[in-house]
């Protein structure tokens, strides 16, 4: 009965689990190595700790859009330019200190998390007391906000010439995994803890779905709302910190450029309603390191350059389509008829087992009798 | 003469995960005669009809229009062998002309021939009498003028049988009495209606004969002028009489304890109800009576502040505070259940125990979120309490019927324990068993201590319950009734003169 408890829970994780499933299987076929991790200088890379480190911005980010999502009902189309903007705010602090140590990082890192908070409370007071559709008060930065980041650039891209930064984006000696990785398993790690300590899961479900009740209960949509923005702020700034360290230098025309796609693309494979509502942060991780996959999957099979943005299109219209609630409720109306027929044959050769006379018409039937 | 029957249905059983909706159930509609469907909330009614209009596959069992056997695919193929449907909300769009709403999205062609269509709509609307012109935009038309529309669209196409689902949880008795000349009308051509509707008073003014549900079971077919009101309502609660005739037994004492819970002067709201005295004594049921649009609703409201509070004094257990956001009314110990569940109630994708733990989740505050264990032992608790049907508390309360979603929201407010609890409609549009154990809730709950404000639009209801009812008309209240007065005529003579 447990099990079965876990599985119903589990069902919206199908999707993106098979999704996954099957890309390792065609990289299995391309060639057997694929699981293969060779150790540099003390550390492991291949091909998965390679999607783990390519995803890890778009990770973080799908986080933030899952909430926003969620609460608002719309998606927040600036982050790759709000990203922009912070870790330019945190390279420009990083430059003019006089001399760069672990402090100097953390303290531009939080400067940077400030600046993030500042952009969500921005795009948030947008929808939120203003009632702009989030699509169109994101659309504000996602305008203006690279040229914002190129004045505070100076007309530059600077570099970070530092050891530090060069340990965050790459790897620091002696830790066997890439530091991108760890800071986005702690960022999840954060955000799960952030969902088990509050109410956050359930008052942004509740105004994503009908905020006339939320308000009635008590919880005020306008600040829910505004907080998961804040969020997003903030996830923005992480993104931007592990982008720029990783790139090592901060290139305001091209960092993180069109990311958003990406993002929203997997909280969809997540199995979430883009207008809303329910939503499952663990569908939208996966559903970030599977885009992160296909890419390099379809890099692995030498597609040509030019045609992978195709390749990559025909793939998200099949998953679309198998996703879409036409196919969901046909496949269900199939598994329902093939669990009870499993069930009565079951019932046949022996008495009817106790873990499955929960959810099956044919056993509760039978109990009756 | 027999008479001849037009839809016949034998042995009809079906199943969904977890219960089965239907089970070898019989239903004949005959020539020209309106027959009810009744049953209590969750009892196939509803399954029943969507099995007879083709959107569920029944598993078993054998349906004959015309002695014709036939097997709907889709909702299409039944529309299309004469079967029209009216569901309880009205789907017209209301931006449309009545004869855009009448033909639109219904015809084989692509291109639509306004004149024509105009005529034909005139046509139809003068034959059964219906009090619209073709170029009237749908929203200017009465609510009533709107449901017959919505039945001259189902009829326009060769109706055989014609099934109304509700058609008059929102119309006003004057609108009912026109509907029900509709009705006569199309049953004079020989068309079978199937009519559903919780409104026993109806059911024996125009149905021919009744069936009744229980449990997705067929308890009898029964001739309307044969079946005494009683004995129908304890076939459809499947209780013996001596139980439902018990709630008279518990009416309140109207003396009550002098402790005033709530205490309002001159609040008003940006609703526009006028500012008014209101008080509410500890173990008091009271309720405000009035018409639809009375105030009656936006009084409650301004009360818990769910709209916005515009003026006026509130005292709590006589001292005075400040009441400006549901938060505030919450935390006061005051609990509301809108009138409008569907839109101010339920958080239709969340399980039964998320909805049911909402409000007291929120009053515990953002950052003391109750642990699994604790959310599933209260949901568990009140779905047995009040006797709440639901297959688990996982279920999506979406998937519940009317009643039983109201019976959560009940749970989500009686889990925070208010001393003074304000219900607003909350036995519309849910069966007589459902309103029976509710009203005996709400007394059993006054006995308890606690306060209640009850409202309903079926006055005979809450001179039952309440021990005092405050009269509304046009927005202000127009007189108060207590102990002996307190009685259906009372009400409406108060509302007639607007004051006694």
């Amino acid at each position: 009965m447990n099990m079965q408890k876990v599985m119903t829970r589990m069902s919206h994780l199908v999707l993106p689990i098979s999704v996954l499933l099957l890309l390792i299987i065609i990289n299995l076929i391309k060639g057997a190595d694929y699981f293969s991790i060779t150790v540099v200088k003390g550390a492991l890379y291949g091909n998965i700790p390679n999607i783990l480190f390519g995803a890890s911005e778009l990770v973080i980010l799908t986080i933030g859009m899952t909430l926003v999502t969620a609460a608002s009902q719309g998606q927040d189309i600036s982050i790759g330019v709000s990203a922009t903007i912070t870790s330019a705010i945190f390279v420009l602090f990083v430059i003019n200190a006089a001399e760069v140590t672990l402090v100097t990082i953390i303290a531009g890192f939080l400067i940077s998390c400030v600046a993030g908070l500042l952009i969500g409370a921005f795009n948030g007071i947008l929808v939120s007391i203003f009632k702009v559709q989030p699509m169109v008060a994101t659309l504000i930065l996602f305008t203006g906000g690279r040229s914002i980041a190129f004045m505070i650039d100076g007309k530059l891209s600077p570099i970070l010439a530092n050891d530090i930064s060069n340990q965050i984006g790459t790897v620091i000696p002696g830790v066997p995994i890439q530091t991108p990785i760890i800071l986005t398993v702690v960022f999840i790690i954060i955000t799960a803890w952030v969902l088990k300590t509050t109410n956050l899961r359930l008052y942004a479900q509740s105004v994503g779905i009908n905020p006339s009740a939320a308000r009635l209960n008590g919880i005020n949509p306008k600040k829910i709302i505004f907080l998961t923005f804040l969020i997003m702020g903030v996830c923005t700034a992480v993104a931007g910190f592990i982008a720029v360290n990783k790139a090592g230098r901060h290139d305001s025309v091209n960092l993180l450029k069109l990311i958003m796609m990406d993002a929203i693309l997997a909280v969809a494979i997540g199995g979430n309603s883009l207008s809303g509502g329910k939503f499952s942060i663990t569908g939208s991780i996966i559903g970030a390191y599977t885009i992160e996959m296909l890419n390099r999957t379809l890099l692995r099979l030498e597609v040509e350059p030019e045609a992978i943005k195709a390749f990559k299109a025909v793939f998200i219209i099949i998953l679309m389509v198998v996703s879409s609630p036409v196919v969901r409720d046909f496949t269900r109306k199939i598994m329902d008829r093939v669990r009870t027929l499993g069930l009565i044959d079951g019932v046949l050769k022996r008495h009817a087992p106790e873990t499955a006379a929960v959810s099956s018409p044919g056993s509760i039937k039978r109990k009756e009798e | 003469m027999e008479p001849e029957n037009i839809l016949k249905m034998e042995g009809i059983s079906i199943s969904f995960p977890g219960v089965k909706a239907l089970d070898n159930v019989a239903f004949t509609l005959r020539k020209g005669e309106i027959h009810a469907l009744m049953g209590e909330n969750g009892a196939g009614k509803s399954t029943l009809v969507k099995v007879i209009t083709g959107v569920y596959e029944k598993d078993t069992g054998n349906i004959t229009i015309d002695g014709q056997p036939i097997h709907f695919k889709s909702p299409q193929e039944a529309q299309n062998s004469g079967i029209g449907t009216v569901y309880q909300e009205i789907t017209l769009c209301p931006n449309l002309t009545v004869a855009e709403n009448m033909f639109i999205g219904r015809g084989h062609y692509s291109f639509v021939h306004w004149k024509h269509m105009n005529e034909k709509a005139a046509q139809l609307l003068d034959s059964l009498g219906i009090p619209a012109s073709p170029g009237q935009e749908l929203s200017s038309c009465s609510l009533a003028v709107q449901q017959m529309i919505a039945i001259a669209r189902a009829v326009d196409m060769d109706c055989k049988i014609l099934i109304l689902d509700e058609p008059t949880s929102s119309l006003d008795e004057d609108e009912v009495k026109k509907l029900f000349v509709l009705m006569g009308e199309l049953k004079a051509r020989g068309v079978g209606i199937i009519f559903i509707t919780h409104f026993l008073e109806q059911v024996y003014e125009i149905t021919d004969r009744i069936t009744v549900l229980r449990n997705g079971k067929l308890i009898g077919e029964y001739e309307t002028d044969s079946l005494p009101q009683i004995e129908l309502i304890s076939k459809m609660m499947g209780k013996a009489l001596e139980e439902i005739s018990e709630i008279e037994k518990l009416a309140p004492d109207a003396s009550g304890q002098c402790v005033p819970v709530f205490e309002a002067s001159a609040l008003s709201s940006d609703a526009g109800v006028r500012p008014f005295n209101f008080t509410i004594q500890k173990g008091e049921v009271n309720g405000f009576a009035g018409l639809l649009g009375s105030g009656r609703s936006e009084s409650a409201r301004a009360i818990f502040a769910a709209d916005k509070v515009t003026g006026g004094e509130v005292r709590i257990k006589g001292q005075r505070v400040k009441i400006r956001t549901p938060l505030n009314a919450m935390k006061r110990g005051i609990g509301y259940l809108p009138e409008d569940r569907k839109g101010d109630g339920i958080i239709a994708e969340l399980s039964v125990r998320d909805n049911i733990i909402l409000a007291l989740q929120v009053l515990k505050g953002f950052f003391k979120p109750l642990s699994q264990k604790q959310a599933q032992d209260f949901a568990d608790e009140y779905i047995k309490k009040l006797n709440i049907k639901t297959p688990t508390a996982d279920t999506p309360i979406k998937s519940l019927s009317g009643g039983n979603q109201q019976k959560v929201i009940l749970a989500r407010w009686l889990l925070t324990h208010p001393d003074y609890l304000i219900l607003d409609e909350p036995t519309r549009g849910i069966d007589v068993g459902t309103k029976v154990e509710i009203q005996k809730l709400v007394l059993g709950l006054a006995s308890e201590g606690m306060s209640l404000t009850f409202i309903s639009s079926e006055i005979d209801e809450m001179t039952r319950t309440c021990s005092r009812l405050i009269v509304m008309k046009d927005r202000e209240i127009v007189g108060e009734l207590t102990g002996a007065n307190l009685t259906e005529n009372d009400v409406m003579h108060v509302i007639a003169q607007g004051g006694i």
